[in-house]
């Protein structure tokens, strides 16, 4: 059993085709991990396993877990918020589609914040997940259930979202692998949203194959999301050694190493290292609008989302309490039904959009966003990728940021640029500070994702990071 | 102050459901009185998760309308979220276009267009218990099955003078939305919607007053009445030198009466923000030439043609042009040949649409070929317009008939030539021994009690003007 948990997910795949693993079993083994989880990163796990595996197909049936606002036909889909408990959607995401088609398996769906936003998974109506490395710490966010899953061996490989790095801290923190694609390349049919121009699906892996296999499947235009255009490329999987005649940027803005943990320093200049090593030229590049990212960050988001979260009113679907009149019913709804950081961006976003202050707020921040997209891409014109930390500092103890939102929107500092201009970023396990895991962001150009993933496969291969702790830890 | 006489300023903001295949952003059928919430899918209800993609066709029609319109059309199509929560609203906002609408400016006869843009249909909600509104109803009941229906809004600028004028203009509007086919434009099933936005100013001010909008006029006659019932309503605060509050007005057309929608204190900041799940959408010129490709003639073109080509008086081009049916049907009896002319044929269309009751000539099922049948009999002089007056009530009363073939059977030929008549006239002379006298002296006014005679004896088939000239012949008075 110790040796099936082991596989990553192509491997697991490799072996059922090759008929030397039984894929019931191999869904066996994780159901019953995922059903004794005890790190809350699941909000509902399969009752049995299906009937028949798709192993004709390229994923032959390899369990996947999916997180909670993924739409899921007839099975929870809540986003982690009570105003949606019990949720159960009449139609499928069309990402969860594909890579059932490809022959993946529903394993269950995973907790995250509430509709995705925050840092730390406990942002959730239903309860926060623990780091598997550490169970008293956070395993990031908001998929912090996706990358607890992984982690912690209850799940091959998830589906997570990113915004301003939902995908990439939380693998980050918890030791995996997690890619956000280029905006536009993943359908966000049946996606809850959170903030509709950001919001990205991508795979969380225990490598970079995994990422680059699932991807593979998950990209794609799709005729129902009109922001959906495809990958103009096949994606392959990666197969770099070396990474001769790569050239590599670190930001300037960087070079002090200001509010990042040094443990965190010293495994990203450790991964610098390597990457000289293996070939690669490393060179300042300069981001001077980035520091701006967060503040155009935390306009534009809120303000997506203030509007997207308005059809949660106690009508339709969902939670509602019963009033007297209607206006009642929608504010004890919506009062009793979202979270704090939901209730905070919402207003944050109403706000923004008001008659009088579009300009000032959403207006400026558009304006930012389309200045940093501007620099990132020049910046990609001299280099093949920026890296950086992805967080500044690893997972941090439950609690220890919640009384403060603006110190938890730090950790998405060096995320949320790449967000804002649509870019692909990838987050590896770079090595550990104090024995948590840190991530290494790797970050390239608008449709770049082959590339970015043979120079993540080339440093990991590297790195030789080793993630079987976690497993272990999940299971004392 | 009394004395004061007020002039009214009206422009309207009209509704239309275009006539696509599918909804706006779905790909939910239209729906035409289906049972409630049958025409539905995720995306029109709102779910989680859910997209909405826009309607190529929607779009279309849009430009079509633009071009119609003599409207500066946009170089994109942008769509906006307008954010308000209203149950009728499954998404908490509207997809709407904002500060760049599909189409700006533009005129329609002598009215200018402010704007046109495209957004989607709201569901219909109907509220349960004595109040009928949603304040102080015992429930509220949802149907989705219109919700996402594209509409187009047209906004005209404040050009109208009077009730009349404005219902009068609408008609123009709809005949122009038929004709392009973007529309079923029919009012009372809420494809064509209108509301007025209404003020007054004393007459001969530039200044414009304090509007009002009112809403519900579900047909032309209560649209009429609506806006006849505002400005009454404005003119006696004014006189009672009360202010006129700017404020959203419900017209009861049972009552006429006119009540408050919202109060101001409710006025809503609708948070427009560019819709980041729909990205813009660049008008080609293939796009532009496929609508102008899609242009028929339109009314007001119509009314030209009619009137500079084939001669017609102006109150015939306009009812012919401004009204389809009547148009299409005078052009097919036109093409139906016989040679027959184009006013007295209008004419003839005209004594039909009368018997129609008003409505449609077509449903009488007298086709255009037997009206210009009828025509052409009374042009060449075999039947006279009495005569012919008769066999179009036979012709409707039997939904249709060859008129000659009535005139046969019925024997209402024209009595012409003076073998046929002269004896007729003879006997009415004798039997008007006075009116000879007279007649013989020169004194010709009564001679009508002649021709009346014998107009009565052919039963209306002679000709007033032969008579005339048979009675000078017997009275030896010469031509």
């Amino acid at each position: 059993m110790t040796a099936i948990l082991d596989l990553t997910a192509a491997q697991a795949a490799a072996a059922i085709e090759r008929g030397d693993l039984d894929p019931g079993e191999l869904f066996g083994i994780y159901r019953e991990r995922a059903a004794a989880d005890e790190l809350g990163a699941w909000t509902w796990v399969a009752d049995a396993a299906p009937v028949a595996f798709d192993v004709g197909a390229p994923l032959r049936g390899v369990p996947l877990a999916v997180k909670d606002l993924f739409c899921t036909e007839g099975v929870p889909s809540q986003a982690g918020s009570r105003i949606l408990e019990g949720y159960r959607p009449p139609y499928t995401a069309t990402c969860v589609e594909r890579l059932q088609t490809a022959g993946a398996t529903l394993l269950g769906k995973t907790n995250q914040d509430e509709f995705a936003m925050g840092s730390s998974n406990e942002n959730s109506g239903f309860g926060p997940v623990l780091n598997p490395w550490d169970r008293s710490r956070v395993p990031g966010g908001s998929s912090g259930g996706s990358a607890a899953a992984v982690a912690a061996g209850s799940a091959p490989w998830a589906l997570g979202t990113d915004t301003g790095g939902s995908i990439r801290q939380p693998a980050a923190l918890c030791g995996i692998v997690g890619l956000k694609p280029t905006y536009g390349t993943v359908s966000r049919f049946g996606m809850i949203a959170f903030a509709c121009s950001l919001d990205q699906a991508g795979p969380l892996t225990r490598d970079v194959t995994d990422a680059a296999l699932l991807y593979r499947h998950m990209a794609g235009a799709d005729a129902r999301d009109a922001t959906a255009v495809g990958h103009p490329d096949e994606i392959g999987l990666p197969s770099a050694e070396r990474l001769d005649g790569v050239r590599l940027g670190v930001p300037v803005e960087l070079a002090g190493g200001e509010g990042i943990e040094p443990g965190v320093l010293a495994a990203f200049e450790r991964s610098l290292a390597l990457a000289r090593e293996l070939g690669a030229t490393v060179e300042e590049v300069s981001l001077p609008t980035a520091d701006r990212a967060l503040s155009a960050y935390y306009v534009i988001a809120p303000a997506e989302c203030s509007s997207n979260l308005a059809r949660f009113d106690g009508v339709r679907y969902g939670l509602r309490v019963e009033a007297d009149d209607l206006l009642t019913m929608y504010t004890e709804t919506r009062h009793d039904g979202f979270g704090d950081e939901v209730k905070r961006r919402i207003l944050i976003g109403t706000y923004a959009l008001s008659s009088g202050y579009y300009d000032a707020y959403y207006g400026r921040a558009q304006r930012v966003r389309t200045l940093i997209a501007r620099e990132l891409a020049a910046v990609f014109e001299r280099v093949d990728a920026i890296v950086t930390p992805t967080s500044p500092g690893v997972a941090f103890e439950l609690g220890s940021k919640s009384a403060d939102p603006l110190a938890m929107y730090l950790n998405d500092f060096f995320t949320v640029p790449m967000s804002l201009a649509g870019v692909p970023a990838i987050s590896i396990p770079c090595g550990l500070a104090d024995g948590l895991p840190v991530g290494l962001q790797v970050a390239g150009a608008a449709f770049s994702e082959n590339r970015l993933l043979d120079i993540a496969y080339a440093l990991e291969q590297g790195l030789g990071f080793d993630g079987s702790p976690a497993r272990g830890g999940a299971t004392p | 102050m009394s004395d004061v006489r007020y002039e009214p300023v009206i422009g309207l903001e009209i509704h239309v459901q275009l006539s696509t295949r599918t909804k706006m952003f779905c790909a939910c059928p239209l729906s035409f009185g289906e049972p409630p919430n049958t025409r539905t899918c995720p995306v029109c209800l709102g779910l989680p998760g859910t997209l909405p993609v826009a309607n190529a066709e929607a779009i279309h029609h849009g430009l079509m309308i633009g071009l119609a319109l003599g409207s500066q059309l946009a170089a994109r199509s942008i769509f906006h979220r307008k954010n308000y929560f209203y149950p009728d609203l499954p998404k908490g906002y509207q997809i709407s276009q904002y500060d760049e609408p599909l189409c700006s400016g533009g005129r329609l006869g002598e009215v200018r267009i402010h704007r046109v843009h495209l957004e989607e249909d709201a569901a219909k909600l109907t509220h349960v218990g004595a109040s009928g509104r949603i304040h102080g109803s015992d429930a509220s009941i949802v149907d989705f099955n219109r919700g996402g229906t594209p509409l187009a809004e047209i906004v005209t600028e404040p050009d109208l003078r009077s009730p009349e004028q404005a219902s009068e203009w609408l008609r123009l509007l709809r005949t122009t939305l038929r004709r392009l086919g973007v529309s079923d434009v029919n009012m009372e099933e809420g494809s064509l919607r209108c509301d007025a936005n209404i003020s007054i100013r004393p007459t001969g001010s530039d200044e414009l007053g304090t509007k009002t909008e009112l809403k519900n006029m579900n047909s032309f006659r209560f649209i009429e009445r609506g806006i006849r019932a505002e400005i009454a309503r404005q003119e006696q605060l004014l006189r009672a030198g009360e202010p006129v509050v700017q404020e959203t007005l419900h017209f009861d057309p049972r009552t006429e009466a006119i009540t408050s929608l919202r109060s101001k204190e409710e006025a809503h900041d609708y948070r427009y923000f560019p819709e980041p799940d729909l990205p813009p959408v660049t008008i080609t010129e293939a796009m532009l030439e496929r609508a102008r490709a899609g242009l028929p003639e339109l009314p007001l073109e119509r009314e030209q043609r009619l009137a500079s080509e084939l001669g017609l008086n102006a109150e015939s081009a306009r009812l012919l042009s401004w009204r389809s049916e009547l148009g299409d049907y005078f052009e097919a009896a036109l093409a139906a040949g016989g040679g027959v002319e184009s006013q007295p044929l209008a004419n003839w269309l005209g004594e039909l649409t009368t018997r129609a009751g008003g409505e449609d000539p077509a449903a009488t099922g007298v086709e255009p070929a037997q009206l210009a049948a009828l025509a052409a009999l009374v042009s060449s002089g075999a039947v006279t317009q009495g005569a012919a007056r008769q066999v179009l009530d036979r012709m409707v009363a039997a939904g249709g008939g060859d008129p000659a073939a009535i005139v046969e059977a019925e024997g209402l030929g024209a009595v012409g030539g003076a073998d046929e008549l002269a004896p007729i006239v003879r006997a009415a002379l004798e039997a008007n021994p006075d009116v000879a006298e007279k007649l013989r002296d020169g004194d010709m006014k009564p001679i009508g009690v002649i021709i009346g005679h014998v107009m009565r004896e052919t039963r209306g088939r002679a000709d007033g003007k032969e008579v005339t000239a048979i009675v000078r012949a017997e009275l030896g008075l010469g031509g």
